[in-house]
């Protein structure tokens, strides 16, 4: 409201804030793993069986393709407080396109499943048991809500690279920028839990 | 009492923003400005609560249907339940009093994200009207109750997704309120504010916060899983997809428990600030009252599992909960024991948010009591669902909750309005709710134990003349509020002009006019004493 505190700032409360945000973010994962859990211990044979049926070569790749992002991104918070720009903007850059790679491949993946009729309401899924109905359930859920967090996350950096190019967020002021590069860092640490959960334990 | 404040500065009521009119309040990230918005939102909702409630009592006076079916009573309680749970009680005291005081009692501008602040609200007002929407979107209003319980929730062909996204929305507008008094709390106290000087109502806002945080994102994810198991079929509690509905009742009450000590943990904060207020007495065991407001928000999280014994748990669980809901109870024994040793020997100034306190004393040790009851696992199994719950629930967040916020907005009323209340008209308001609140909660006891079991539109006829005298104290209680709403708003006209400091407060906000300034202090004050400073 007032000028003042406009131009108070902070930059040590936003950066609590974001980490406080992100621990909601984790519980809400969190939720999810609970009940992955509980139903993975009920379901033992059936959940063993259905993790071998998803590609673990689309999964490393986007495991690979993620880390990257997150190594560009971090890179690009150094860079600012370098002074610069391109640089800045560049690795941005390669975030984003990192980013909409793995959604890409995610694309693929689920296209793949859908074309063999394995989808949540499936009645040829519904036929395999009900393991295969909650894995599935589950995969689709979780790692859905996971590309939603990414699609954020680059309508976020999307917003940091007009600001960086405007220079609104610059050497002297990147607190927006740090505070993207942990909400996408988070992103990839939900990533590098989902990735053993369903590809890895077979 | 301290001389009279007087600034230059317009106050936030005055000042002259970029905008006009209604837009130079839903635009404004003024903090005082964004606390009068949820109190008229979370007033309109209530009154809304209240009617439906009002209603429900009315069908309950005889057996049989008198206003309702079934299947409208059933609409009733879920609509009551949300309203009052999500939307009112939930928010009410952080984000009413909390939002207008949190920045004056610990010496700061403003809260650290004024435009989340302002986001949060947007997002409550999102949450509220697709809560409503739900009511006259397609196939009926929802009916499984608050709690959206598996598998009605996904079962019932009622419309049921804009209210559950309407919950999940109102989660996250509680969420982005506790996040922002956290880091307001963290970083904004005025210099010399160590957190043991920090008062107690500010303390419960931040273990109030970090319940908010912690534990909403699992009613969060909860929720969405529902609303996925209605649209994509898929089977997280449907027992015919492999789910379970038990999972459904620990995921929800890991968030709902907590929800109680949202609900409750401010109200015992405010209810410190008046106790110690009108007793002229610095609070008795400051520390005591500080780490037991941090040990009932840790404890809360670990007794969920009270709500759930005659679901089907292990022997040791359901003793594990039964044992750490009985730990509960000690934080909040020595908050009532602290109370009133505070008051003892000092000199009281008998005022209405004073009787709103003693007031609520009684009514949450009552409410207290009658949970250590629900609490022990023999009398639970012969209680659950029946109306004792539901008089044990309404003592402590009705009686609780409730009573801590009129009394905070009798307490608090001066300094928001810069106008005094009629004293007469309040305590009249006051004698009529409590009485009205006595008799239509306490033979809910009655019912309860004799067995008539809760959310039904029809009794046996033996249950008849316990539910006269509950219905009858439901119009006494409406009465009374209408009394005090009434009361608090004719004196925004007709009241005396408040001076900064009407009841001799040593807390922050006392110090600066009524109502404050848009920038709150003129000059950032510097703490050297502890908050209740008292000769």
């Amino acid at each position: 409201m007032s000028m003042l505190v406009e131009i108070h700032r902070d930059d040590l409360a936003s950066k609590t804030g974001m980490w406080l945000f992100l621990f909601t973010e984790m519980l809400l994962f969190g939720g999810l793993f609970v009940v992955y859990t509980v139903y993975r211990f009920r379901n033992q044979v059936a959940f063993h069986l259905a993790a071998g049926e998803l590609s673990v070569v689309i999964g490393t790749l986007n495991t690979v393709i993620l880390l990257t992002s997150s190594a560009t991104i971090a890179m690009s918070v150094t860079a600012i407080q370098k002074r610069n720009k391109k640089l800045t903007l560049l690795l941005l850059g390669i975030t984003v396109l990192l980013g909409i790679g793995f959604l890409i491949n995610k694309y693929f993946e689920w296209g793949g499943h859908i074309k063999e009729n394995i989808y949540p309401g499936s009645s040829i899924l519904a036929l395999r048991g009900q393991g295969d109905v909650l894995f599935y359930g589950l995969y689709y859920f979780m790692t859905g809500l996971h590309a939603l967090h990414i699609v954020i996350g680059l309508v976020f950096i999307g917003f940091i690279i007009s600001f960086v190019a405007r220079d609104k967020v610059n050497s002297g002021n990147f607190v927006l920028l740090e505070n993207s590069g942990l909400y996408w860092h988070l992103v990839d640490l939900i990533w590098i839990f989902l990735f053993p959960l369903f590809y890895l334990i077979t | 009492m301290s001389p009279e404040k007087t600034t230059e500065e317009p106050s936030y009521l005055d000042y002259k923003g970029k905008y006009r009119g209604i837009f130079s309040w839903i635009f404004s990230t003024d903090h005082k400005r964004i606390g009068l918005l949820y109190l008229f939102s979370i007033l309109t909702l209530f009154i809304i609560g209240a009617t439906l409630g009002l209603l429900m009592k009315f069908e309950l006076i005889a057996p049989g249907g008198t206003i309702m079916d079934a299947q409208s009573y059933n609409a009733f309680f879920t609509l009551h339940g949300i309203v009052m749970i999500f939307a009112v009680v939930i928010p009410g005291l952080p984000a009413v009093f909390g939002n207008f005081l949190l920045p004056l009692m610990i010496g700061a501008k403003d809260v650290a994200f004024p435009k989340i602040n302002l986001l949060s609200w947007y997002l409550y007002v999102i949450g509220v009207t697709l809560v409503i929407l739900s009511q006259f979107a397609g196939d009926g209003p929802p009916d499984t109750g608050w709690t959206f319980y598996a598998p009605y929730s996904f079962r019932t062909t009622n419309t049921m997704l804009p209210a559950v996204f309407g919950a999940f929305v109102l989660g996250f507008s509680s969420i982005l309120t506790g996040l922002n008094f956290l880091v307001t709390i963290h970083r904004m106290r005025a210099p010399g504010m160590t957190w043991l000087k920090m008062p107690l109502f500010p303390w419960s806002l931040y273990a109030t916060g970090w319940v908010q945080l912690l534990a909403t994102p699992i009613i969060g994810i909860t929720l969405l899983m529902v609303v996925a198991e209605r649209t994509l079929k898929i089977g997280f509690f449907d027992p015919t997809l492999g789910g379970d509905p038990i999972l459904y009742q620990h995921l929800f009450w890991t968030y709902s428990h907590p929800a109680v000590y949202i609900m409750i943990l401010p109200a015992m904060g405010a209810i410190s600030e008046m106790i110690s207020t009108f007793s002229h007495k610095t609070i008795f065991g400051y520390r005591f009252m500080v780490v037991s407001i941090l040990a009932i928000a840790f404890v809360g999280y670990f007794v969920w599992g009270h709500h759930m014994f005659t679901s089907g748990m292990s022997g040791t669980a359901l003793y594990a909960f039964s044992l750490l809901t009985f730990l509960v109870a000690i934080p909040s024994a020595i908050k009532v024991f602290n109370w009133i040793s505070t008051m003892h020997k000092g000199s009281i100034d008998l005022q209405t948010p004073f009787y709103w306190a003693i007031a609520f004393i009684f009514v949450f040790m009552i409410g207290g009591y009658s949970g250590l009851i629900l609490g022990s696992l023999a009398a639970n199994v012969h209680l659950h669902n029946t109306h004792f719950v539901v008089a044990h629930f309404h003592f402590i967040v009705f009686g609780g909750t409730g009573f801590a916020f009129f009394g905070a907005a009798h307490y608090w009323f001066p300094k928001i309005t810069g106008k005094m209340y009629d004293s007469r008209w309040a305590n009249i308001g006051l004698i009529l709710f409590f009485i009205g609140f006595l008799a239509l909660y306490a033979p809910m006891f009655y019912l309860g134990f004799k067995g008539m079991p809760r959310r039904y539109f029809d009794y046996d006829e033996v249950f008849h003349a316990g539910n006269i005298i509950s219905t009858m104290g439901s119009w006494i209680l409406y009465s009374g509020l209408a009394v005090i709403i009434i009361n608090l708003f004719s004196s925004l006209k007709g009241g005396k002009k408040a001076p900064s400091d009407p009841w001799g407060g040593k807390t922050l906000e006392w110090t600066v006019p009524s109502p404050p300034p848009v920038e709150n202090f003129t000059e950032t004050p510097v703490i050297t004493k502890g908050p209740y400073d008292y000769k």
